[in-house]
């Protein structure tokens, strides 16, 4: 959804391998028979690293359950597209519906995961990912009722923009909603929201505490059984 | 009586500064035909109610482009640069409204409710100029219905009733708005005989209806 520039670098990684790594670890998150909402970008990539032995049916918020991937060349349907409007499959065991069921689905609490990218996310859950006034004003979309509705709200980010914070203390750009974010996870760590505050749950295993508290603005708790997290 | 109708017959259906739902979701089951006559006509200061605006040379994208839109209600205008520059030129008007409260919206508009208590939106600016409610120690916004003069929707098959099925991810907004405009044209790809369909597999049942058109044509995905 949001300009994504291909050749910056992170660290010493490519922002693909960015993507990739919380995409990986995004994945992890997920529990066997969940109908997960993934977001635009790199959201949709979660779905290439289901762990083995987990069946996760995702939903797409323009009207179906159990999607497949991209179809293979010469085998696309004009009438099954993603919620980014991109050719996509319905599982043979997969529903079609009207946008009214969908957000029944959705804002009724029958989504368990949801996940999206954001521009910033704040100490209290709060997140804003839909506009940057006199800038870019693409709209909402199904965003707000997803991370209102969606019994757990992960927001998938590179931890800052380009060494800028996006974890703040206060979100400075509208709201998407209020307080409804549970996980952040980012190439450098998994941050739970708690009624408490933000508690850093695990690292990766090239950084540091001290650098993921000098990368958030926000006041992060560490917690006392901290893990490292290692990519495969 | 008959629904099937050419072009024509439908032309008086249309007129400056009407109201208008279309369905479609980037374009995937959008009414290309009926988008197209009504650019033919030269309908303006239309007020479209629509979930996004597609691309600017497809769907509700041609309408903004040939700016015969007055007032827009949508979710996402992002893949169509030409409705943000009209909207920051302050030549239309836009109401971004989120695509559960924009569905809800127009369900009640046919379902003769009044309104809808939706939590999506509170603590944004969604949220402004609007009544908030708190029921049972939970905030909703009221949000009002919305209705059209006339509903443009797209069956991948229906028959001679208006009985109409949509095939995929077609269905999207059409369900809907075909219940919330006082005059329903449904443009299908595929006609056929009363009694062809599965009752259980209309998703649009005849009353809604009131014309048909044959067209359909399927020429895009982005």
């Amino acid at each position: 959804m949001w300009i994504i520039l291909l050749e910056e670098v992170i660290g010493n990684m490519s922002i693909s391998d960015v993507k990739k790594r919380i995409a990986k670890r995004v994945a992890l998150e997920l529990n066997d028979g969940d109908f997960v909402n993934l977001g635009i970008g790199l959201p949709t990539k979660v779905a290439n690293y289901i762990p083995s032995g987990v069946e996760v049916f995702f939903q797409s918020e323009n009207g179906m359950l159990c999607m497949g991937g991209i179809p293979k060349e010469g085998e696309e349907s004009f009438d099954i597209v993603d919620a980014g409007g991109q050719y996509s499959t319905l599982l043979p065991y997969g529903a079609a519906f009207d946008s009214s069921s969908s957000f029944t689905m959705i804002r009724g609490g029958h989504v368990d995961v949801c996940v999206l990218g954001t521009l910033q996310v704040d100490g209290e859950g709060n997140l804003a990912n839909w506009i940057i006034p006199g800038k870019i004003v693409p709209g909402m979309g199904g965003a707000m009722d997803l991370v209102t509705g969606a019994k757990k709200v992960i927001i998938a980010t590179t931890h800052t923009n380009k060494g800028k914070p996006k974890i703040l203390k206060k979100c400075t750009l509208p709201l998407t909603a209020v307080g409804q974010v549970d996980t952040i996870i980012t190439e450098l760590a998994v941050i739970e929201v708690t009624e408490d505050g933000l508690v850093l749950k695990e690292i990766s295993q090239d950084t540091t505490v001290e650098e993921v508290i000098k990368l958030t603005e926000a006041e992060l708790t560490v917690s006392e059984d901290i893990k490292v997290w290692k990519d495969e | 009586m008959k629904k099937v109708v050419d072009l024509d017959t439908i032309r008086d259906c249309f007129f400056d500064g009407m109201t208008l739902m279309v369905g479609g979701f980037m374009g995937c089951g959008a009414p290309e035909t009926l988008i197209d006559y009504i650019l033919d006509l030269g309908i303006k200061d239309i007020t479209l109610i629509s979930t996004d605006t597609a691309t600017v040379d497809k769907g509700v994208g041609k309408l903004i482009v040939a700016k015969r839109v007055k007032k827009l209600f949508a979710s996402h205008i992002g893949l169509n640069p030409e409705t943000g520059n009209q909207m920051n030129e302050g030549t239309m008007e836009v109401e971004l409204v989120p695509q559960g409260t924009l569905v809800e919206r127009i369900r009640s508009g046919g379902a003769g409710l009044g309104g809808v208590l939706t939590p999506t939106g509170i603590g944004t600016i969604v949220e402004e100029g609007k009544q908030v409610l708190e029921i049972d120690g939970k905030k909703y916004i009221l949000e009002k219905i919305l209705q059209a003069d006339v509903s443009l929707i797209r069956g991948s098959v229906t028959d001679v009733y208006g009985n109409t099925v949509y095939r995929g991810t077609t269905n999207n907004f059409n369900q809907v708005m075909a219940t919330a405009g006082k005059t329903v044209i449904v443009e299908t790809e595929k006609l056929v005989h009363g009694g062809t369909l599965s009752p259980e597999s209309i998703s649009t049942p005849s009353i809604y209806v009131d014309y048909i058109i044959r067209g359909g044509n399927r020429k895009y995905v982005y």
